[in-house]
């Protein structure tokens, strides 16, 4: 089993590491990362791409897929705060947004 | 850290949301306690919200108004001295400004101030986050030495990403507090780059 880690989170897809490349079946495709294979270009819903060579090595049988630069380029220049859920120490999730109708003053800090 | 100036502004319809980077609740845990704060915080393990807002040191923190819109972006706030001899950055003048704000004496940033004083994330720093990423992942599953192998990566993608160099650290079994992080930091400093680089004031 290979495992996809996006956006916080992960899910289990049918796929094998072969010489270096993740191969992922079409179903694990559509299902894990939301493209689908026609003719040798993969599609989504707002654009299709020619098939990349060959994926990062998922070591250890993982891969994490990221956000473009362009893409969070984009979403903070639009100067809308991004939304997220986070959970506190008790467990209780919290999203951004719920917060709408006050004002947030919203500081990121680490024990390090 | 935060409560006496949620405490004072929480009726302005005011709210502060903290959120821990660190690699485990457990690690954010006794100072959460020590502070018993009565705003949210929240715990980012996986550094949801550094990649969102392209965070690369802590503290930073944004002024978020009631629509949901930035005013004012990432910037470096202390909510006490207890760093100043270190970072010569003071606590009074930042918490004085969001004081005004949450009075509705500045509104903030205009947009395309706001735009201007953003940081916006490279290619190699979302590459760094994606390595850090598939790094907290192997570590948490207990592989070692390519969780090190994927940090180190991360790091060399993006320098100046404190998130990534320092907070992977106590992931690694790294003292944050140590030798590597003092080596880490001269060299950054010492290069002419500045750890911590504060915004302007916003006019009232």
């Amino acid at each position: 089993m290979f495992t996809i880690i996006e956006g916080g989170g992960e899910r289990p897809v049918d796929a094998r590491v072969e010489d270096g490349r993740v191969r992922l079946s079409a179903d694990a495709l559509r299902e894990a990362l939301g493209w689908e294979l026609h003719d040798g270009t993969l599609c989504n819903d707002t654009m299709c791409v020619p098939l990349p060579a060959g994926s990062r090595l998922g070591e250890a049988g993982a891969a994490f897929v990221g956000v473009s630069a362009g893409e969070r380029a984009q979403t903070l220049g639009s100067l809308i705060a991004p939304d997220f859920t986070l959970s506190d120490l008790a467990g209780r999730p919290h999203m951004l947004s719920s917060y709408r109708g006050r004002k947030v003053f919203m500081v990121a800090w680490a024990s390090w | 850290m935060w409560q006496a100036l949620y405490d004072e502004l929480r009726d302005l319809r005011f709210v502060v949301i903290a959120i821990a980077l660190d690699k485990s609740a457990d690690d954010a845990r006794p100072w959460i306690e020590k502070a018993a704060p009565t705003y949210p915080v929240l715990i980012d393990t996986q550094h949801v919200v550094a990649d969102l807002y392209n965070i690369v040191n802590v503290p930073t923190a944004l002024w978020i108004d009631e629509r949901g819109r930035i005013v004012r972006p990432n910037d470096v706030v202390f909510g006490t001295d207890t760093f100043k001899h270190i970072t010569n950055l003071e606590s009074a003048r930042p918490l004085a400004a969001v004081r005004a704000w949450a009075r509705g004496e500045t509104s903030g940033f205009a947009a395309s101030e706001t735009r201007g004083l953003q940081t916006l994330p490279t290619a190699l720093d979302q590459q760094a986050r994606a390595e850090f990423g598939l790094a907290e992942w192997l570590a948490r599953h207990g592989a070692r030495d390519a969780a090190e192998r994927h940090f180190v990566r991360a790091g060399e993608l993006a320098p100046h990403d404190f998130t990534i160099r320092r907070g992977s650290m106590p992931i690694r079994g790294i003292d944050p507090m140590g030798p590597q992080f003092r080596e880490m930091l001269q060299a950054w400093v010492g290069g002419g780059r500045p750890y911590y680089r504060p915004l302007p004031d916003t006019r009232g």
